[in-house]
């Protein structure tokens, strides 16, 4: 069980082994073509937040086999929870990559927010692992229904410490839901390391706990991810299931813009592993295969740069939103009682357009003995 | 009262507020061993926002522990540490993910003392860098107060001066009760002030009176008091005489301070990022009602959050979010002029 699954070699020391069932030249080419999406939007968007015209972002560099495999392995009408560090993976389902940039800089929807829900992709979760239980939750209701589909759930390593987890876990294979549990083990929760985390040599070992099965795959790898996701995601709609996947990679990035790895481990570590990264590594795989050669691979890196240039221009076209839509959707019906009042309030007042820094002022002498000398 | 009296008598360091929380835990973990420190990141990255920063070269990963990434976990192995007679201060990385704790905190921590008629105690403090106004978004944003100071047998305070959070964090280390110690994430390198080489402490729930004033009284604490005293100076200005109290707890709450100054001025405000209903100001509102009623020459006076699930990510409705000078100044010149 805890055997890693992997198809594609580095043309080096790791041997390529053939490609699976169910996978033609084509199948393998749109998987690729989807990691090259994934790339482009990423390095673009590190650099929309380095020029200040993003928010602080949530880099995946490296984890694009984890992505565009397990999607593709999907079936449209399978439902997909993502987490920020699958933010734009809705764009490999129909949403747009504008709408995805947008809700990075704060635009986006009525509050800077977007919702996929059209596309089948849940809320992204901030708070780790929340959104477990509800993907068990939604395959359940499924489930009832007798309706044939699954719910794929992405995760970290980080998660896995999180009761959340292990309480979706527990009822998903209490209950046969037809969930998916996708683990994204890239060897760091921020600072923390795998070995802090846990005591277990692997995620997957902890699915015995539950009587569950499990299956560890190359993360680098998106052919290894696609099979045992389209595995996993049969068994689940055919009434067998839950399983959980351990992708095991590495975050070769930093955990997100406003993070410096250098702090708290060795830069030498990510740069071994960037060898293994999936994009120059399946296009090797599938040059070997004959499937891919240089205008093919030139043609679909200039696509995705051509997608993601308009996404950016779209997005930058977009206005803010403005303040009456602040007591929006709160509840289904009608507006919160203090509503008219807040409105009021906030009308009071003529504001320039940012958050104002707070300016030093001399406060008025102070008779307290506690007061803070020198308040700045 | 242990705090000095009058002007400091040592050396004094200007430094900001995340400084100040970093040397007063460093200092008291080589005063006394049974401090520790736990939570997610504090050991090898000093912490998010680096208030351990050094801790794990100088005091070694038992003390300085990098938790598994699990709140009710950290929460939960601080009690049984203060139980045993350690003095843990945990820290949750952001206020916003207390909540997988809340279990731990609120039907543990508060309730063991009583629970066994005083056998038991949990002096632990709970660290957690709470508020708006960094353009956290929903969960980098939210304030938790009310949630907690609800609960009796918890402390709640909000110290947002580097003098304070020094002489607050030793009492709340020292204290015998569960303390949640809320920093307010903007003021960290923000707000700077002078503090005192000398050990001392500020006891928990007494407030400050920042500015003196015979017109108005506001009562506000976290980065909404340095707002209401930034307004206090502009109003000073026009001949408006505001009087700014910094609760700096919630729970013990002082009220006498802030009655002294109401009968004082016959009016009052409170101001708070956190949402207006059931907030705070709607116990300090109630307090002022039953006891300074007579003295009252205008209804009192809360601004305070909208009504919304939490901070829109958005920059214009996060500005409209928050209250902020402006809207102070406006509000108070109102109360002024009833
Ligand atoms: C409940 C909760 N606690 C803490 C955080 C702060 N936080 C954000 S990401 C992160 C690390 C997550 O690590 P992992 O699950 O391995 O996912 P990765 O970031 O590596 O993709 C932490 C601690 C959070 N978002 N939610
Ligand atoms: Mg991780």
């Amino acid at each position: 069980m805890n055997e890693l699954l992997r198809f594609i070699g580095d043309g080096d020391a790791i041997p390529d082994k053939p490609v699976p069932d169910g996978l033609d030249g084509k199948d393998l080419l749109e998987i690729y073509r989807w990691l090259v999406v994934l790339r482009t939007f990423d390095e673009r968007a590190v650099a929309l937040q380095r020029q200040g015209r993003l928010g602080t972002y949530a880099l995946y560099w490296g984890e694009e086999a984890t992505q565009s495999g397990p999607m593709y392995a999907c079936r449209d009408t399978d439902w997909v929870f993502p987490t920020y560090r699958q933010s734009s993976i809705g764009a490999l389902r129909g949403v747009s990559p504008a709408t995805v940039l947008a809700w990075w800089r704060g635009y986006g929807g009525t509050h800077g927010f977007y919702n996929a829900r059209e596309h089948r992709v849940a809320p992204i979760c901030v708070p780790i692992a929340t959104h477990l239980p509800h993907a068990v939750g939604l395959a359940y209701a499924a489930k009832l229904r007798r309706d044939p589909i699954a719910a794929l759930a992405w995760f970290g390593e980080g998660a896995s410490s999180e009761g959340d987890f292990h309480e979706a876990m527990n009822f998903a294979s209490v209950w046969k839901v037809p969930a998916v549990f996708f683990c994204v083990n890239n060897q760091w929760a921020i600072s923390t390391p795998f070995s802090k985390q846990t005591a277990t040599a692997t995620i997957v070992a902890k699915a015995a706990a539950y009587n569950m099965p499990a299956t560890l795959v190359d993360g680098f790898d998106p052919i290894a991810c696609w099979k045992a996701t389209k595995d996993a995601l049969e068994r689940a709609r055919g009434g067998g299931g839950p399983t959980l996947i351990e992708a095991s990679c590495y975050r070769i990035g930093a955990h997100g813009t406003a993070d410096d790895p250098k702090l708290y481990r060795d830069d030498a570590d990510a740069a071994r592993w960037r060898a293994l990264e999936p994009v120059g590594r399946t296009a090797g795989y599938l040059t070997r295969l004959g499937v891919l050669d240089d205008t093919k691979r030139s043609a679909i890196a200039e696509e995705a740069k051509r997608l993601i240039a308009d996404a950016v221009a779209e997005m930058e076209s977009m206005d803010m939103p403005g303040r009456e839509v602040l007591f929006d959707y709160v509840y289904a019906r009608g507006r919160p009682d203090s509503f008219a009042e807040g409105l009021d309030e906030l009308a009071a007042v003529r504001r320039p357009p940012e958050v104002q820094p707070l300016r030093p002022q001399a406060p008025p002498s102070t008779g307290d003995a506690d007061a803070p000398k020198g308040l700045k | 009262m242990t705090t000095l009296a009058g002007a400091p008598s040592t050396d004094t360091t200007e430094m900001n507020i995340v400084q100040a929380v970093h040397d007063t835990l460093r200092d008291e973990m080589r005063r006394d061993d049974r401090v520790l420190v736990l939570g997610e990141d504090v050991g090898a990255r000093g912490g998010v926002f680096r208030a351990t920063h050094g801790f794990l070269d100088e005091f070694g990963s038992e003390r300085v522990l990098d938790t598994p990434l699990d709140e009710c976990l950290i929460a939960g192995v601080a009690i049984g540490l203060a139980l045993d007679d350690m003095l843990p201060v945990a820290e949750m990385q952001f206020a916003d993910f207390i909540f997988p704790a809340f279990n731990q905190i609120v039907s543990e921590a508060a309730r063991i003392r009583y629970r066994s008629n005083g056998d038991f105690e949990v002096p632990m403090v709970i660290r957690a860098p709470w508020g708006g106004g960094v353009h956290g978004a929903l969960y980098h944003s939210q304030s938790i107060e009310a949630f907690f100071a609800h609960v009796p047998g918890l402390k709640v305070v909000v110290p947002s001066t580097p003098y304070d959070i020094k002489g607050m964090l030793i009492e709340a280390i020292e204290d015998r009760d569960p303390v949640l110690f809320l920093e307010h994430k903007k003021t960290y390198r923000l707000i700077k002030g002078e503090v005192p080489a000398e050990r001392y402490t500020v006891p928990l729930g007494r407030a400050a009176v920042r500015t003196e004033g015979d017109d108005v009284t506001v009562v506000a604490y976290g980065l909404m008091h340095h707002f209401c005293v930034e307004a206090a100076g502009r109003l000073h200005g026009e001949g408006i005489g505001v009087e700014v109290i910094d609760l700096r707890s919630i729970y013990p709450l002082d009220m006498d301070t802030v009655l002294t100054s109401v009968r004082k001025t016959g009016k009052a405000m409170i101001v708070h990022e956190d949402t207006k209903f059931l907030g705070v100001g709607g116990e300090v509102a109630a307090q002022i009602a039953e006891e300074a009623f007579d003295d009252l020459d205008a209804p009192v006076v809360r601004v305070a959050g909208p009504h919304i699930p939490a901070m829109p990510f958005s920059p214009t409705l996060e500005h409209r979010y928050l209250p902020d000078v402006d809207r102070l100044e406006v509000a108070l010149r109102k109360l002024a002029e009833y």
